[in-house]
């Protein structure tokens, strides 16, 4: 039924984290509804706003981080291009102080 | 502490369907395609991040992006002021205020497809007004052959199809302003240009900035009308980011780096409708920073 779809295990465990993600902020604001706060963003945010522009600057991050990999590369003289997982923890590094402090 | 009622959670359902099957899955497949290559249904392999480097590293792709940044820059510079002039132009109120507002909706009502025909006879030199016009007073001008040519025909369509919607968003605007302060400008014998800077400028900024991000992000999402005017050409003059993305996609079937780049582009509009919805969220509200300082 989903064959045209074209799974693969990196993209299900992907999207399953997303779903993941949507139902825990879903029961933690069930539990204890967000406040409207501000941190160091320029604008006022609860938790639901702060984990959309979390997940959008890791995404621009780890896009980024693919587009200067091959000069990053040349620059620091490496044999080969830097690992994607650098930028992967750096935007999830990223992610949670949006989250704490954003 | 008030008991709430949850069942009406079952009533968003039908909606959740529909999203799902119009936009989820689909942005699901099209996650999957840009990071397999895809050789036949039966024969793909596993390429990691490989086409989002690809993309990324596009020569041609960026010149497209810059070329669609300009074009969107270059739209707003000239239609934003354009809007404002036409609306401070336009009459108050009686029946040419009617009138004038019918009068400048028209282009709005043109779907875009024939907003591109329009223009493509408009400006050839056999059988088109402004190309015999041109031609007449012995203007050099072929939109077809040459990329300047077509770059400026295709801005001046884009400023002839949209700025009437920044003109009607400024007229809102400057309707809403009360008469007590034109009043209290004409006892303080303010002149003209000082009741635009500081009385009517100020009070357009909520519908000027909604205009200038609705333009933008439209124009930067602009398709048909360079499509149907130039095709992209000459050369690819006039190739902005979906054409672009569509030769990928349909043209040479390269749907691996095609997915990955739509995805980008999802990523770009993304930003901006998040730019644009929280500005529309503080505009008119009394707190124009939208800050509550804790």
């Amino acid at each position: 039924m989903f064959a045209w779809m074209v799974w693969t295990t990196p993209v299900a465990v992907f999207f399953c984290c997303i779903a993941l993600m949507l139902i825990g902020m879903t029961v933690w604001e069930i539990k204890s509804p967000t406040l409207l706060r501000k941190g160091f963003l320029p604008i006022a945010t609860t938790r639901g706003d702060r984990l959309f522009i979390g997940l959008l600057t890791a995404a621009y991050l780890n896009l980024g981080f693919i587009g200067l990999a091959g000069k990053l590369a040349e620059w620091l003289s490496l044999e080969q291009e830097p690992s994607i997982w650098i930028s992967f923890v750096i935007s999830m590094a990223v992610l949670v102080l949006i989250l704490r402090r954003g | 502490m008030k008991p709430i009622n949850q069942k009406a959670w079952w009533l968003v359902l039908p909606v959740f369907i529909c999203v799902a099957f119009s936009a989820v899955l689909p942005l699901m497949t099209v996650v999957n395609y840009s990071v397999q290559d895809i050789i036949s249904p039966d024969r793909r392999v596993f390429v990691g991040t490989e086409w989002f480097a690809a993309v990324m590293r596009d020569e041609e792709l960026h010149s497209a992006l810059w070329r669609q940044l300009t074009f969107s820059l270059a739209v707003l510079a000239v239609e934003i002021p354009l809007g404002i002039a036409l609306a401070l132009s336009m009459p108050a109120r009686g029946w040419q205020a009617s009138a004038a507002l019918v009068l400048v909706a028209l282009s709005l009502l043109i779907p875009w497809n024939v907003v591109g025909t329009i223009w493509q006879i408009y400006g050839r030199a056999d059988i088109g007004l402004l190309g015999a016009a041109l031609a007449w007073l012995g203007v050099d001008y072929s939109y077809t052959g040459d990329a300047t040519d077509a770059w400026i025909t295709v801005l001046v369509m884009d400023v002839w199809h949209w700025t009437p919607l920044v003109a009607l968003l400024c007229y809102a605007g400057l309707r809403s302003i009360p008469d007590a302060y034109y009043q209290a400008a004409r006892i303080d014998g303010a002149s003209r240009f000082a009741v635009f800077r500081y009385i009517q400028l100020p009070k357009m900024r909520g519908v000027l900035m909604i205009a200038v991000l609705l333009r933008f992000m439209d124009s930067f999402m602009i398709y048909t009308e360079p499509f149907v005017l130039t095709g992209g050409g000459p050369g690819n003059a006039t190739t902005f980011l979906s054409q672009y993305l569509t030769q990928k996609a349909v043209g040479q079937f390269d749907l691996g780096p095609a997915a990955a780049f739509s995805l980008i582009y999802f990523l770009i509009i993304l930003l901006l409708c998040f730019i644009l919805y929280n500005w529309m969220q503080r505009v008119g509200t009394a707190d124009p920073e939208g800050a509550s300082h804790e």
